[in-house]
Protein backbone atom coordinates (compact mmCIF):
# COMPACT_ATOMS: atom_id res chain seq x y z
CA UNK A 1 0.00 0.00 0.00
CA UNK A 2 0.89 3.07 -0.47
CA UNK A 3 3.70 2.03 -3.39
CA UNK A 4 1.92 3.76 -6.24
CA UNK A 5 5.51 4.62 -8.59
CA UNK A 6 7.94 3.06 -5.83
CA UNK A 7 10.64 1.64 -7.07
CA UNK A 8 12.44 -1.60 -5.86
CA UNK A 9 9.42 -4.29 -4.25
CA UNK A 10 11.74 -6.67 -1.96
CA UNK A 11 10.95 -10.17 -2.23
CA UNK A 12 8.69 -10.87 1.37
CA UNK A 13 8.29 -14.85 1.13
CA UNK A 14 10.92 -17.20 0.00
CA UNK A 15 10.58 -20.56 -1.79
CA UNK A 16 10.40 -21.99 1.21
CA UNK A 17 7.59 -19.94 3.21
CA UNK A 18 9.72 -17.62 5.22
CA UNK A 19 9.11 -14.17 5.51
CA UNK A 20 12.09 -11.18 5.11
CA UNK A 21 12.90 -11.80 8.21
CA UNK A 22 13.01 -15.49 8.79
CA UNK A 23 9.59 -15.96 10.51
CA UNK A 24 7.21 -18.14 9.59
CA UNK A 25 3.55 -16.63 8.51
CA UNK A 26 1.97 -17.22 12.07
CA UNK A 27 5.33 -16.20 14.14
CA UNK A 28 5.18 -13.02 16.19
CA UNK A 29 8.33 -10.87 16.40
CA UNK A 30 10.21 -11.16 19.30
CA UNK A 31 8.67 -8.77 22.48
CA UNK A 32 10.04 -7.47 25.89
CA UNK A 33 7.65 -6.34 27.95
CA UNK A 34 8.34 -3.97 30.75
CA UNK A 35 6.31 -3.11 33.40
CA UNK A 36 6.65 0.18 35.80
CA UNK A 37 9.25 1.94 33.56
CA UNK A 38 8.30 5.39 34.75
CA UNK A 39 8.91 6.95 37.90
CA UNK A 40 6.88 10.03 38.08
CA UNK A 41 3.85 8.13 36.10
CA UNK A 42 0.58 6.11 38.26
CA UNK A 43 1.34 3.70 35.92
CA UNK A 44 3.76 2.81 32.87
CA UNK A 45 5.05 -0.01 30.54
CA UNK A 46 7.87 -0.34 27.60
CA UNK A 47 7.15 -2.06 24.92
CA UNK A 48 10.30 -3.52 22.50
CA UNK A 49 8.39 -5.07 20.04
CA UNK A 50 10.31 -6.07 17.02
CA UNK A 51 11.93 -2.92 16.06
CA UNK A 52 9.66 -0.76 17.92
CA UNK A 53 10.32 0.77 20.96
CA UNK A 54 7.17 2.27 22.51
CA UNK A 55 6.32 3.70 25.86
CA UNK A 56 3.19 4.33 27.57
CA UNK A 57 2.23 5.90 30.61
CA UNK A 58 -0.88 6.68 32.79
CA UNK A 59 -1.94 9.17 34.76
CA UNK A 60 -4.62 9.23 37.30
CA UNK A 61 -7.72 9.35 37.75
CA UNK A 62 -6.96 12.52 38.50
CA UNK A 63 -8.64 16.07 37.84
CA UNK A 64 -10.04 16.90 34.54
CA UNK A 65 -8.15 18.99 32.38
CA UNK A 66 -9.70 20.90 30.00
CA UNK A 67 -12.73 21.25 33.03
CA UNK A 68 -15.73 20.84 30.81
CA UNK A 69 -14.73 17.68 29.61
CA UNK A 70 -15.93 16.27 33.34
CA UNK A 71 -18.84 13.49 33.42
CA UNK A 72 -20.63 13.51 36.18
CA UNK A 73 -21.08 9.77 36.43
CA UNK A 74 -17.79 8.20 35.00
CA UNK A 75 -14.14 8.85 34.54
CA UNK A 76 -13.24 10.37 31.12
CA UNK A 77 -10.56 8.18 29.65
CA UNK A 78 -7.90 10.46 27.30
CA UNK A 79 -5.43 9.14 25.23
CA UNK A 80 -2.66 10.87 23.23
CA UNK A 81 -0.74 8.96 20.97
CA UNK A 82 2.35 10.65 19.47
CA UNK A 83 5.37 9.53 17.22
CA UNK A 84 8.72 11.06 18.36
CA UNK A 85 10.56 13.07 15.47
CA UNK A 86 13.20 10.45 15.21
CA UNK A 87 10.84 7.58 15.57
CA UNK A 88 11.01 7.31 11.57
CA UNK A 89 13.46 7.23 8.56
CA UNK A 90 12.16 10.56 7.57
CA UNK A 91 11.96 13.10 10.12
CA UNK A 92 8.20 13.46 11.12
CA UNK A 93 6.94 16.90 11.75
CA UNK A 94 6.80 16.67 15.56
CA UNK A 95 2.76 17.76 16.84
CA UNK A 96 -0.78 16.45 16.33
CA UNK A 97 -1.38 15.05 12.77
CA UNK A 98 -4.04 13.73 11.50
CA UNK A 99 -3.16 9.79 12.20
CA UNK A 100 -2.44 10.85 15.55
CA UNK A 101 -5.65 11.77 16.44
CA UNK A 102 -7.09 8.94 14.49
CA UNK A 103 -5.18 6.81 16.26
CA UNK A 104 -5.54 8.22 19.87
CA UNK A 105 -9.23 7.94 19.33
CA UNK A 106 -9.71 4.55 18.16
CA UNK A 107 -7.24 3.51 21.23
CA UNK A 108 -9.25 5.58 23.46
CA UNK A 109 -12.31 4.21 22.60
CA UNK A 110 -11.07 0.79 23.01
CA UNK A 111 -9.83 1.45 26.68
CA UNK A 112 -13.17 2.65 27.65
CA UNK A 113 -14.73 -0.54 26.32
CA UNK A 114 -13.05 -2.76 29.32
CA UNK A 115 -12.40 -0.06 32.01
CA UNK A 116 -14.83 0.52 34.89
CA UNK A 117 -15.14 4.41 34.56
CA UNK A 118 -17.77 4.20 36.47
CA UNK A 119 -15.86 3.66 39.18
CA UNK A 120 -14.23 7.08 39.57
CA UNK A 121 -16.88 9.66 38.39
CA UNK A 122 -15.88 13.34 37.51
CA UNK A 123 -11.72 12.35 36.90
CA UNK A 124 -9.62 11.82 34.02
CA UNK A 125 -7.79 8.53 33.54
CA UNK A 126 -5.22 9.69 31.05
CA UNK A 127 -3.10 7.93 28.60
CA UNK A 128 0.03 8.77 26.93
CA UNK A 129 1.49 6.36 24.43
CA UNK A 130 4.82 7.66 22.87
CA UNK A 131 6.55 6.04 20.11
CA UNK A 132 10.60 6.34 20.17
CA UNK A 133 11.42 3.77 17.23
CA UNK A 134 8.67 2.48 14.84
CA UNK A 135 9.04 -0.44 12.62
CA UNK A 136 5.24 -0.98 11.87
CA UNK A 137 2.62 -1.96 14.51
CA UNK A 138 3.04 0.94 17.20
CA UNK A 139 -1.30 1.45 17.22
CA UNK A 140 -0.50 -2.37 18.84
CA UNK A 141 2.49 -1.94 20.38
CA UNK A 142 0.67 1.60 22.08
CA UNK A 143 -2.30 -0.63 23.25
CA UNK A 144 0.00 -3.22 24.47
CA UNK A 145 1.77 -0.82 27.06
CA UNK A 146 -0.98 1.25 27.54
CA UNK A 147 -2.91 -1.64 28.63
CA UNK A 148 -0.08 -2.79 31.07
CA UNK A 149 0.30 0.57 32.29
CA UNK A 150 -3.24 0.64 33.47
CA UNK A 151 -2.92 -2.66 35.29
CA UNK A 152 0.58 -0.93 36.97
CA UNK A 153 -1.71 1.98 37.73
CA UNK A 154 -3.92 -0.39 39.35
CA UNK A 155 -7.10 0.72 37.10
CA UNK A 156 -9.89 -1.48 37.57
CA UNK A 157 -10.90 -3.19 33.78
CA UNK A 158 -12.69 -6.09 32.60
CA UNK A 159 -9.63 -7.70 31.13
CA UNK A 160 -5.86 -6.39 29.66
CA UNK A 161 -6.26 -5.70 25.99
CA UNK A 162 -3.23 -7.74 23.76
CA UNK A 163 -3.20 -6.28 20.23
CA UNK A 164 -1.68 -7.41 17.17
CA UNK A 165 -1.92 -6.60 13.09
CA UNK A 166 -2.85 -9.60 10.27
CA UNK A 167 -1.74 -8.66 7.34
CA UNK A 168 -1.36 -9.94 3.47
CA UNK A 169 2.15 -10.42 1.89
CA UNK A 170 3.09 -12.21 -1.16
CA UNK A 171 -0.51 -13.34 -1.17
CA UNK A 172 -0.65 -15.07 2.20
CA UNK A 173 -2.62 -14.25 5.38
CA UNK A 174 0.76 -13.34 7.92
CA UNK A 175 0.71 -12.20 11.75
CA UNK A 176 2.27 -9.46 13.14
CA UNK A 177 3.94 -7.59 9.80
CA UNK A 178 7.14 -5.63 10.00
CA UNK A 179 7.74 -2.66 7.90
CA UNK A 180 8.39 -3.89 4.74
CA UNK A 181 5.59 -6.08 5.02
CA UNK A 182 3.60 -3.04 5.61
CA UNK A 183 4.71 -0.95 3.08
CA UNK A 184 4.99 -3.54 0.27
CA UNK A 185 2.34 -6.04 1.39
CA UNK A 186 -1.05 -5.72 -0.07
CA UNK A 187 -3.01 -5.08 3.30
CA UNK A 188 -3.38 -4.60 7.18
CA UNK A 189 -5.20 -5.02 9.72
CA UNK A 190 -4.52 -4.34 13.38
CA UNK A 191 -7.00 -5.50 15.97
CA UNK A 192 -7.19 -5.62 19.77
CA UNK A 193 -8.86 -8.46 21.54
CA UNK A 194 -10.48 -8.86 25.15
CA UNK A 195 -9.57 -12.20 25.95
CA UNK A 196 -12.33 -12.79 28.37
CA UNK A 197 -15.02 -12.20 25.89
CA UNK A 198 -13.96 -13.07 22.99
CA UNK A 199 -14.40 -9.57 21.61
CA UNK A 200 -12.66 -7.20 19.47
CA UNK A 201 -12.64 -3.48 21.01
CA UNK A 202 -10.28 -2.27 18.01
CA UNK A 203 -10.20 -3.20 14.27
CA UNK A 204 -8.74 -1.41 11.50
CA UNK A 205 -8.19 -2.29 8.14
CA UNK A 206 -6.86 -1.30 4.95
CA UNK A 207 -6.11 -2.40 1.36
CA UNK A 208 -7.33 -5.52 -0.47
CA UNK A 209 -8.91 -8.98 1.21
CA UNK A 210 -11.20 -11.45 -0.06
CA UNK A 211 -13.94 -12.88 2.09
CA UNK A 212 -12.18 -15.89 2.87
CA UNK A 213 -8.93 -14.27 3.24
CA UNK A 214 -10.64 -11.77 6.19
CA UNK A 215 -12.04 -14.78 7.75
CA UNK A 216 -8.49 -16.15 7.81
CA UNK A 217 -7.28 -12.94 8.84
CA UNK A 218 -9.05 -12.27 12.06
CA UNK A 219 -8.79 -16.09 12.99
CA UNK A 220 -4.96 -15.95 13.06
CA UNK A 221 -5.66 -12.35 14.79
CA UNK A 222 -7.13 -13.60 17.69
CA UNK A 223 -4.61 -16.35 17.81
CA UNK A 224 -2.14 -13.99 17.58
CA UNK A 225 -3.64 -12.07 20.55
CA UNK A 226 -4.21 -14.83 22.81
CA UNK A 227 -0.15 -15.62 22.71
CA UNK A 228 0.51 -11.84 23.37
CA UNK A 229 -1.99 -12.18 26.05
CA UNK A 230 0.06 -14.80 27.95
CA UNK A 231 3.71 -12.71 27.69
CA UNK A 232 1.25 -9.99 29.01
CA UNK A 233 0.46 -11.35 31.97
CA UNK A 234 3.86 -12.88 32.64
CA UNK A 235 5.10 -9.05 32.46
CA UNK A 236 2.63 -7.89 35.32
CA UNK A 237 3.69 -11.15 37.62
CA UNK A 238 7.18 -10.76 37.25
CA UNK A 239 6.74 -6.96 38.22
CA UNK A 240 4.20 -7.85 41.45
CA UNK A 241 5.97 -10.91 42.23
CA UNK A 242 5.74 -12.07 45.90
CA UNK A 243 9.21 -13.20 47.23
CA UNK A 244 9.27 -16.56 49.20
CA UNK A 245 7.84 -15.84 53.15
CA UNK A 246 10.24 -14.85 55.73
CA UNK A 247 13.29 -15.14 52.63
CA UNK A 248 16.22 -12.29 53.41
CA UNK A 249 14.80 -8.91 51.95
CA UNK B 1 -35.54 17.96 31.17
CA UNK B 2 -32.46 17.93 30.31
CA UNK B 3 -30.86 17.24 27.13
CA UNK B 4 -28.94 14.53 28.64
CA UNK B 5 -31.97 13.00 30.25
CA UNK B 6 -34.27 13.15 27.56
CA UNK B 7 -31.31 11.22 25.50
CA UNK B 8 -30.98 8.30 28.08
CA UNK B 9 -34.52 7.84 27.89
CA UNK B 10 -34.13 7.54 24.01
CA UNK B 11 -31.04 5.04 23.97
CA UNK B 12 -33.25 2.71 26.62
CA UNK B 13 -36.10 2.91 24.39
CA UNK B 14 -33.47 2.32 21.21
CA UNK B 15 -32.54 -0.70 22.64
CA UNK B 16 -35.65 -2.10 23.83
CA UNK B 17 -37.43 -1.80 20.48
CA UNK B 18 -33.54 -3.76 18.67
CA UNK B 19 -34.00 -6.40 21.29
CA UNK B 20 -37.26 -7.35 19.31
CA UNK B 21 -35.82 -6.48 16.24
CA UNK B 22 -37.50 -3.45 15.84
CA UNK B 23 -36.43 0.25 14.69
CA UNK B 24 -37.35 3.59 15.64
CA UNK B 25 -38.30 4.68 12.04
CA UNK B 26 -39.95 1.24 11.42
CA UNK B 27 -36.93 -0.36 9.40
CA UNK B 28 -36.17 -3.98 9.72
CA UNK B 29 -32.28 -4.32 11.04
CA UNK B 30 -30.99 -5.07 7.68
CA UNK B 31 -32.78 -2.17 6.14
CA UNK B 32 -30.98 0.70 4.66
CA UNK B 33 -32.69 4.29 4.74
CA UNK B 34 -33.32 5.64 0.97
CA UNK B 35 -30.82 7.09 -0.71
CA UNK B 36 -30.41 9.57 -3.56
CA UNK B 37 -27.33 10.54 -5.35
CA UNK B 38 -27.10 13.75 -7.52
CA UNK B 39 -24.00 14.32 -9.28
CA UNK B 40 -22.99 17.85 -10.56
CA UNK B 41 -25.08 19.57 -7.78
CA UNK B 42 -22.39 22.37 -7.59
CA UNK B 43 -21.02 23.76 -11.05
CA UNK B 44 -18.19 25.32 -9.80
CA UNK B 45 -16.40 22.43 -8.47
CA UNK B 46 -14.94 20.01 -10.98
CA UNK B 47 -17.20 16.97 -10.00
CA UNK B 48 -19.72 17.02 -7.16
CA UNK B 49 -23.09 15.01 -5.64
CA UNK B 50 -24.79 15.35 -3.51
CA UNK B 51 -25.94 12.51 -1.11
CA UNK B 52 -29.12 12.06 0.67
CA UNK B 53 -29.36 8.93 3.21
CA UNK B 54 -32.89 8.88 4.74
CA UNK B 55 -32.41 12.73 6.53
CA UNK B 56 -28.87 13.28 6.35
CA UNK B 57 -27.57 15.34 3.26
CA UNK B 58 -23.94 15.76 2.49
CA UNK B 59 -22.37 17.43 -0.31
CA UNK B 60 -18.99 16.97 -2.25
CA UNK B 61 -17.00 18.58 -4.16
CA UNK B 62 -13.82 17.73 -6.71
CA UNK B 63 -10.86 19.98 -7.83
CA UNK B 64 -7.99 19.80 -9.73
CA UNK B 65 -4.81 21.75 -9.80
CA UNK B 66 -1.57 21.34 -11.41
CA UNK B 67 0.67 20.75 -8.59
CA UNK B 68 4.46 18.73 -7.54
CA UNK B 69 4.20 15.10 -6.82
CA UNK B 70 5.47 13.91 -4.04
CA UNK B 71 9.15 12.79 -3.75
CA UNK B 72 8.52 9.47 -3.00
CA UNK B 73 5.96 8.89 -5.48
CA UNK B 74 7.51 11.18 -8.63
CA UNK B 75 5.11 9.27 -11.29
CA UNK B 76 1.79 9.68 -9.44
CA UNK B 77 -0.48 12.38 -8.92
CA UNK B 78 -1.81 13.25 -5.15
CA UNK B 79 -5.33 12.44 -3.78
CA UNK B 80 -6.15 13.99 -1.08
CA UNK B 81 -9.63 14.17 1.23
CA UNK B 82 -11.28 16.34 3.81
CA UNK B 83 -14.89 16.52 5.59
CA UNK B 84 -15.81 19.08 7.32
CA UNK B 85 -18.83 18.62 10.12
CA UNK B 86 -19.98 22.61 10.21
CA UNK B 87 -22.30 24.15 12.84
CA UNK B 88 -24.68 23.98 10.51
CA UNK B 89 -25.52 21.00 10.42
CA UNK B 90 -26.34 19.82 14.06
CA UNK B 91 -26.40 21.88 17.17
CA UNK B 92 -23.21 19.18 18.46
CA UNK B 93 -21.11 20.56 16.60
CA UNK B 94 -19.37 23.95 17.26
CA UNK B 95 -16.99 25.94 14.92
CA UNK B 96 -13.23 25.55 15.48
CA UNK B 97 -10.62 23.18 14.21
CA UNK B 98 -11.54 19.71 13.05
CA UNK B 99 -12.57 17.22 16.29
CA UNK B 100 -11.88 14.12 15.98
CA UNK B 101 -14.82 12.94 14.98
CA UNK B 102 -13.91 14.81 11.92
CA UNK B 103 -10.66 13.89 11.10
CA UNK B 104 -12.27 10.06 11.44
CA UNK B 105 -14.58 10.64 8.72
CA UNK B 106 -11.98 12.20 6.69
CA UNK B 107 -9.37 9.59 6.84
CA UNK B 108 -11.66 6.75 6.53
CA UNK B 109 -13.06 7.77 3.28
CA UNK B 110 -9.66 8.47 2.33
CA UNK B 111 -8.49 5.26 3.58
CA UNK B 112 -11.36 3.15 1.60
CA UNK B 113 -10.68 5.23 -2.27
CA UNK B 114 -6.72 5.01 -1.70
CA UNK B 115 -7.06 1.44 -1.18
CA UNK B 116 -9.49 0.87 -3.52
CA UNK B 117 -6.80 2.40 -5.98
CA UNK B 118 -10.55 4.26 -6.92
CA UNK B 119 -8.39 6.71 -9.61
CA UNK B 120 -5.34 5.70 -11.38
CA UNK B 121 -3.24 7.94 -9.63
CA UNK B 122 -0.26 7.33 -12.22
CA UNK B 123 -2.71 8.80 -14.85
CA UNK B 124 -2.34 12.34 -12.95
CA UNK B 125 1.11 12.41 -13.74
CA UNK B 126 2.02 15.40 -16.26
CA UNK B 127 5.74 15.51 -16.03
CA UNK B 128 7.34 12.52 -13.41
CA UNK B 129 8.99 14.38 -10.61
CA UNK B 130 7.92 17.97 -11.91
CA UNK B 131 4.11 18.28 -12.63
CA UNK B 132 0.99 16.08 -12.00
CA UNK B 133 -2.44 16.95 -10.82
CA UNK B 134 -3.63 17.06 -6.79
CA UNK B 135 -6.97 15.77 -6.46
CA UNK B 136 -8.90 17.43 -3.58
CA UNK B 137 -12.00 15.72 -2.44
CA UNK B 138 -13.82 18.20 -0.34
CA UNK B 139 -17.13 16.79 1.84
CA UNK B 140 -18.99 19.09 3.72
CA UNK B 141 -21.74 17.47 5.97
CA UNK B 142 -25.11 19.69 5.54
CA UNK B 143 -27.78 17.52 7.48
CA UNK B 144 -26.23 15.30 10.55
CA UNK B 145 -28.65 12.68 10.85
CA UNK B 146 -26.24 9.30 11.40
CA UNK B 147 -23.76 7.40 9.27
CA UNK B 148 -21.56 10.15 8.13
CA UNK B 149 -19.19 7.98 7.02
CA UNK B 150 -21.36 6.06 4.20
CA UNK B 151 -22.68 9.67 3.24
CA UNK B 152 -19.70 11.15 2.99
CA UNK B 153 -17.41 7.76 1.14
CA UNK B 154 -20.87 7.89 -1.16
CA UNK B 155 -20.83 11.39 -2.28
CA UNK B 156 -17.06 11.39 -2.70
CA UNK B 157 -17.27 8.20 -5.24
CA UNK B 158 -19.95 9.64 -6.83
CA UNK B 159 -17.88 13.33 -7.11
CA UNK B 160 -15.15 11.63 -8.94
CA UNK B 161 -16.99 8.99 -10.58
CA UNK B 162 -18.71 12.38 -12.36
CA UNK B 163 -15.49 14.75 -12.86
CA UNK B 164 -13.65 16.13 -15.42
CA UNK B 165 -9.84 17.16 -15.59
CA UNK B 166 -10.09 20.61 -16.37
CA UNK B 167 -6.70 20.27 -18.48
CA UNK B 168 -7.61 23.26 -20.74
CA UNK B 169 -8.09 25.91 -18.13
CA UNK B 170 -4.40 25.31 -16.94
CA UNK B 171 -3.16 24.84 -20.46
CA UNK B 172 -2.22 21.46 -19.74
CA UNK B 173 -3.61 20.02 -22.57
CA UNK B 174 -5.87 20.71 -25.57
CA UNK B 175 -8.94 19.76 -24.04
CA UNK B 176 -10.92 18.90 -20.37
CA UNK B 177 -11.39 15.15 -20.17
CA UNK B 178 -13.04 13.15 -17.98
CA UNK B 179 -11.49 11.85 -14.73
CA UNK B 180 -11.45 7.99 -15.10
CA UNK B 181 -12.81 5.95 -12.16
CA UNK B 182 -11.28 2.39 -12.23
CA UNK B 183 -12.75 1.17 -8.93
CA UNK B 184 -15.74 1.90 -6.91
CA UNK B 185 -15.40 1.27 -3.40
CA UNK B 186 -18.89 1.43 -1.37
CA UNK B 187 -18.58 2.05 2.56
CA UNK B 188 -21.45 0.26 4.72
CA UNK B 189 -21.33 0.98 8.60
CA UNK B 190 -23.23 -0.85 11.25
CA UNK B 191 -24.05 -0.29 15.38
CA UNK B 192 -24.41 -3.03 17.65
CA UNK B 193 -27.75 -2.40 20.24
CA UNK B 194 -27.37 -5.04 22.44
CA UNK B 195 -27.21 -8.14 20.60
CA UNK B 196 -28.80 -7.11 17.02
CA UNK B 197 -26.33 -5.05 14.37
CA UNK B 198 -28.23 -2.89 12.37
CA UNK B 199 -27.22 -1.42 9.17
CA UNK B 200 -27.28 2.37 8.40
CA UNK B 201 -27.82 3.64 12.15
CA UNK B 202 -29.28 7.48 12.48
CA UNK B 203 -27.90 9.79 14.72
CA UNK B 204 -30.37 8.90 17.93
CA UNK B 205 -29.08 5.13 17.06
CA UNK B 206 -25.27 5.70 16.73
CA UNK B 207 -25.97 7.58 20.61
CA UNK B 208 -27.28 4.34 21.49
CA UNK B 209 -25.03 2.51 19.66
CA UNK B 210 -22.75 0.02 21.46
CA UNK B 211 -19.81 -0.24 19.07
CA UNK B 212 -19.92 0.93 15.20
CA UNK B 213 -18.70 -1.15 12.30
CA UNK B 214 -17.78 -0.16 8.66
CA UNK B 215 -16.81 -2.52 6.07
CA UNK B 216 -15.48 -0.47 2.68
CA UNK B 217 -15.83 -3.07 -0.21
CA UNK B 218 -15.29 -3.03 -4.01
CA UNK B 219 -16.78 -4.20 -6.89
CA UNK B 220 -14.18 -6.73 -7.65
CA UNK B 221 -14.91 -8.56 -4.39
CA UNK B 222 -12.51 -7.07 -2.40
CA UNK B 223 -13.10 -5.92 1.29
CA UNK B 224 -10.47 -2.33 0.94
CA UNK B 225 -11.44 -0.99 4.57
CA UNK B 226 -12.19 -1.25 7.98
CA UNK B 227 -12.75 0.74 10.78
CA UNK B 228 -14.41 0.11 14.31
CA UNK B 229 -15.71 3.42 16.09
CA UNK B 230 -17.50 4.34 19.55
CA UNK B 231 -17.29 2.55 22.50
CA UNK B 232 -18.02 -1.51 22.48
CA UNK B 233 -17.15 -4.98 20.88
CA UNK B 234 -17.58 -6.91 18.29
CA UNK B 235 -16.71 -10.99 18.27
CA UNK B 236 -14.81 -12.17 14.81
CA UNK B 237 -18.08 -14.04 13.90
CA UNK B 238 -20.06 -10.40 14.29
CA UNK B 239 -17.40 -8.84 12.07
CA UNK B 240 -17.88 -11.78 9.43
CA UNK B 241 -21.52 -11.57 9.21
CA UNK B 242 -20.87 -7.52 8.73
CA UNK B 243 -18.80 -7.95 6.01
CA UNK B 244 -21.29 -10.16 3.94
CA UNK B 245 -23.68 -7.93 4.42
CA UNK B 246 -21.35 -5.11 3.66
CA UNK B 247 -20.89 -7.24 0.62
CA UNK B 248 -24.85 -6.75 -0.11
CA UNK B 249 -25.75 -3.61 0.54
CA UNK B 250 -22.62 -2.28 -1.24
CA UNK B 251 -23.66 -3.47 -4.43
CA UNK B 252 -26.78 -1.63 -4.45
CA UNK B 253 -25.29 1.45 -3.52
CA UNK B 254 -22.66 1.29 -5.92
CA UNK B 255 -24.99 1.32 -8.52
CA UNK B 256 -26.08 4.58 -7.15
CA UNK B 257 -22.65 6.03 -7.42
CA UNK B 258 -22.06 5.10 -11.08
CA UNK B 259 -25.44 6.32 -12.48
CA UNK B 260 -26.97 9.21 -9.84
CA UNK B 261 -30.32 9.40 -9.27
CA UNK B 262 -32.61 7.08 -7.00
Amino acid sequence: MGSVGAKEVPVLLSPDGLRIDGRRLDELRPMKLSVGALHNADGSAFVEWGANKVMAAVYGPREVHPRHLQQNHKAVIQCKYNMAAFSVDERKRPGLDRRSQEISKVIGEAFESVVFAEEYPRTSIDIYIEVLQANAGTRCAGLVAASLALADAGIPMVDLLPAVAVGKVAGKIALDLKKEEDNFGEADLPMALVPQSGRLVLLQMEGHMTEPELSEALDLGVQGCRAIYEKMKEALRERYAVGPVGGSS
Amino acid sequence: MSEEVSAEILTTHILDLAAEGKRLDGRAPDEYRPVTVEPGFVVTADGSALVRIGDTAVVAGIKLEPGKPFADTPNAGVLTTNAELIPLSNAIFEPGPPQPGAIEVSRVVDRAIRAAETIDLTRLCVTPGEKSWVCYVDVHVLDHSGNLIDAAALAAVSALAHATVPALRFEVAEADYPLEVVHFPIECTFVRLGDTIVVDPTFDEERAAQGRLTVATDEAGRVVAMQKGLVGAFSPDDVKGVVRRAFQHGERLRALARGGSA
